[in-house]
């Protein structure tokens, strides 16, 4: 127990993306969708830092660096498209919004 | 003792994060959705990225998480909102899904751990380190994610935009009329 295997860190990653999937198929609110696609992203971005700790090189840091960039952007256009869509459809229903097509 | 605080650090992001994706209340998952990163940010620090742990704290935990906020109390969903939640995660609905990415995430492990098991103590790496490789090795991905920042903010701020209705001048006389 002195020292935390690669294998580890891996898992953890592993379980919090899966958690971060479940969470994108299974909930219908688009928020929630979208908070789980922060988890998914989030679970990456540990996954690149932990090789890079293990490897003692600095490039998984950069690598989450861009992915933050990445979930920003993401994040602040996906925000807007929602307020639009709550507006137009009074709703937030991933089901009710995909019969709603033209 | 930093091993220890991993495998805790570890244990509270998985449950919190478990927590976000099966509560009904939109706050009450915002606020699990912080700690998860909280506790990513603790793992951070143990496996030797103090500077990664800053910004996870600054960047993920404040300033996408006030976002979120923001929308959600913008929208002001109600008890109506939080019942419809109750009704909609029912076993039949998360069964299916939490089968199947249960499966993948078996086979993620069983594919890590056929590798042989390989113990290493981190090694702390400075922020310097990072600047240095960020700003030499990487300098284009800097000015990529720099363009894909500027058209996040273009494409919020024309989306977020309220239309002003324009009417032509006879348009309007028009519809005075009729």
């Amino acid at each position: 127990m002195d020292s935390i295997s690669m294998e580890t860190g891996f898992i953890i990653a592993g379980i919090l993306f899966t958690l971060g999937l479940t969470g994108v198929m299974i909930r219908r609110n688009l928020i929630f969708v979208l908070m789980s696609i922060e988890i998914m992203l989030n679970a990456a971005g540990l996954a690149f830092v932990f090789a890079g700790s293990f490897w003692n090189q600095a490039d998984g840091q950069v690598m989450f660096i861009f992915i933050l960039a990445v979930a920003a952007a993401e994040v602040s256009v996906g925000l807007a498209l929602i307020i639009l869509i709550f507006q137009k459809f009074k709703t937030l229903d991933i089901d009710q919004l995909s019969k709603m097509k033209g | 003792m930093l091993t220890i605080l991993f495998y805790l650090s570890a244990t509270v992001a998985i449950i919190a994060t478990f927590m976000v994706i099966t509560r009904y209340h939109a706050v009450h998952a915002l606020l699990y959705l912080v700690v998860s990163f909280l506790a990513i940010a603790m793992i951070f620090f143990t496996i030797g990225a103090p500077f990664i742990a800053a910004l996870e704290v600054i960047i993920y935990a404040g300033a996408i998480m006030t976002l979120f906020i923001f929308v959600i109390m913008m929208f002001s969903l109600g008890t109506s909102t939080i019942n419809q939640e109750k009704i909609w995660l029912t076993p039949k609905t998360w069964l299916g899904p939490s089968i199947l990415t249960f499966i993948l995430l078996v086979q993620f492990i069983l594919i890590i751990i056929e590798d042989g098991n390989q113990a290493s103590t981190f090694e702390v790496i400075e922020p310097k380190d990072v600047g240095l490789s960020l700003f030499t090795k990487y300098l284009l991905g800097v000015e990529l994610s720099g363009m894909l920042l500027l058209a996040g903010i273009v494409g919020a701020y024309h989306l977020g935009k309220r239309k002003k209705n324009v009417l032509h001048r006879y348009l309007k006389m028009g519809k005075n009329n009729g």
